[in-house]
């Protein structure tokens, strides 16, 4: 019996299957895909059993960090085509004499994350180009009586979105008066109906047990 | 895994001309999309973040005009949001007399566990969490047919006309935090609560919960 000869040559594997897989997934995610946002305070949020799922638009939502920083956003990122991020700031250097340009403007609409700038500094902050230049001008939305930025830029957002909703983003352990103060602000202007971000959690009740 | 390209010499020095169609070499196209799906997966925000509804009472223009709802005390639940996780109820309501003499109604503590709260708030919501139970067991069945919207529509009604269910109130000492505020919330929709309102702690309650957390003793005024 003559021997099997084994070929010296190692097997040539074809990966055209492989990449067409790829290809698929890739393009998938592509597709799908919303870019995770740098959010200026980093949240974890408290769980519930609601499945309800974030809207998308005709929301503003206050970032309330464990520090009790506010920060807002609107529609939860950049600028849709309704623009309405540059009525915003339009409206509100209207209201404290501030012109912004065109630029800044531009600037404002592209913005992807919350902010949390004083107005007063608003133009230093959009004229920063990197993270790095930005970061320093967000200390928190201030909401002190004598000078309250919070309360109008929920009048703003009002005016330029009338069927905006509010959805207030806390983490765990931010101290309750600190959301309060938001919460008072808004029912200040008229807002009684919130949304709480939270994350979800499954829970299950047993009435058997408790009717003994 | 790059290949080495073996040539083959002919014996005379010249090269034979080829016979197999090329064979491109996949494995750098393949590294390349591996690190653009890994990049990708990495970056999306998969699960979306999910929101809880919740509607606060009117801020009233003025407050003294109001009367006090007629609520029967004994269905009268005051939750207690306090220092450190800590979670106190009392049942009833405090009068004016009492609180004006320095005597104050003990809380009682329980903790955010299904055996703290969730007890006490099952316990005083029997009737309605199984009417919302047994509606639900019917949907799950297939015996009601219902769309999610009348579903949801179903129990609300279920819970407005309930009249055996307990009235909570909900009140947060200075120190609680973010995080238990939405876990009462939470637990009243887990509970089926029907009726249930956050209000601002009055300063009683305010004594109440130093009292319990040992801040301030019954006694000093």
């Amino acid at each position: 019996m003559p021997k099997i000869k084994l070929p010296t040559k190692s097997p040539r594997i074809d990966m055209t299957p492989m990449v067409d897989t790829f290809a698929v997934i890739l393009t998938f995610l592509m597709l799908t895909a919303t870019m995770r946002q740098d959010e200026p305070a980093n949240v974890v949020t408290p769980f519930s059993i609601s499945e309800k799922p974030t809207p998308d638009f005709n929301t503003m939502t206050f970032l309330i960090s464990p520090e009790g920083k506010v920060f807002l956003n609107m529609d939860n990122g950049p600028d849709t085509i309704l623009k309405l991020r540059r009525k915003l700031l339009e409206e509100m250097g209207k209201r404290y004499a501030i012109e912004f340009t065109e630029k800044e403007l531009r600037e404002f609409e592209k913005f992807p994350s919350s902010m949390g700038v004083p107005i007063n500094n608003m133009k230093e902050f959009l004229a920063g180009k990197t993270s790095k230049e930005r970061d320093p001008f967000q200390v928190g939305i201030p909401m002190d009586s004598t000078d309250n930025q919070l309360g109008m830029w929920i009048l703003c957002a009002r005016q330029v979105n009338p069927a905006i909703n509010a959805s207030i983003k806390g983490d765990s352990e931010t101290p309750f008066p600190a959301v309060k103060k938001v919460l008072d602000n808004l029912q200040e202007k008229k807002i009684n109906r919130f949304m709480l971000v939270t994350s979800l959690e499954a829970t299950q009740i047993n009435l058997e047990e408790i009717q003994q | 895994m790059a290949e080495i390209i073996q040539e083959e010499k002919g014996k005379g020095g010249k090269k034979k001309a080829k016979k197999h169609p090329p064979h491109i070499d996949m494995t750098p196209m393949v590294d390349l999309m591996c690190l653009l799906i890994t990049f990708f997966m990495l970056t999306t925000a998969f699960a979306k973040a999910k929101v809880m509804d919740i509607v606060l009472p009117e801020k009233l223009e003025n407050p003294e005009e109001q009367k006090a709802p007629a609520v029967a005390e004994s269905r009268n639940v005051n939750i207690i949001l306090g220092p450190d996780n800590r979670i106190f109820w009392y049942p009833g309501a405090v009068k004016p007399a009492d609180y004006n003499a320095n005597v104050f109604p003990p809380l009682i503590e329980l903790d955010y566990s299904a055996t703290g709260i969730r007890q006490l708030l099952l316990d005083k919501n029997k009737t309605l969490a199984r009417k919302i139970a047994d509606f639900n067991d019917m949907v799950i069945k297939g015996e009601i047919v219902l769309s999610q919207d009348s579903i949801q529509g179903s129990i609300r009604k279920l819970k407005a006309d309930d009249d055996t269910g307990p009235f909570v109130q909900i009140k947060a000492y200075k120190e609680a935090n973010y995080g238990n505020f939405v876990d009462i919330l939470d637990e009243m929709n887990i509970c089926g609560i029907g009726r249930y309102m956050f209000v601002d702690i009055t300063w009683y309650e305010e004594k109440m919960v130093e009292i319990a957390v040992g801040k301030a003793t019954a006694s000093t005024n």
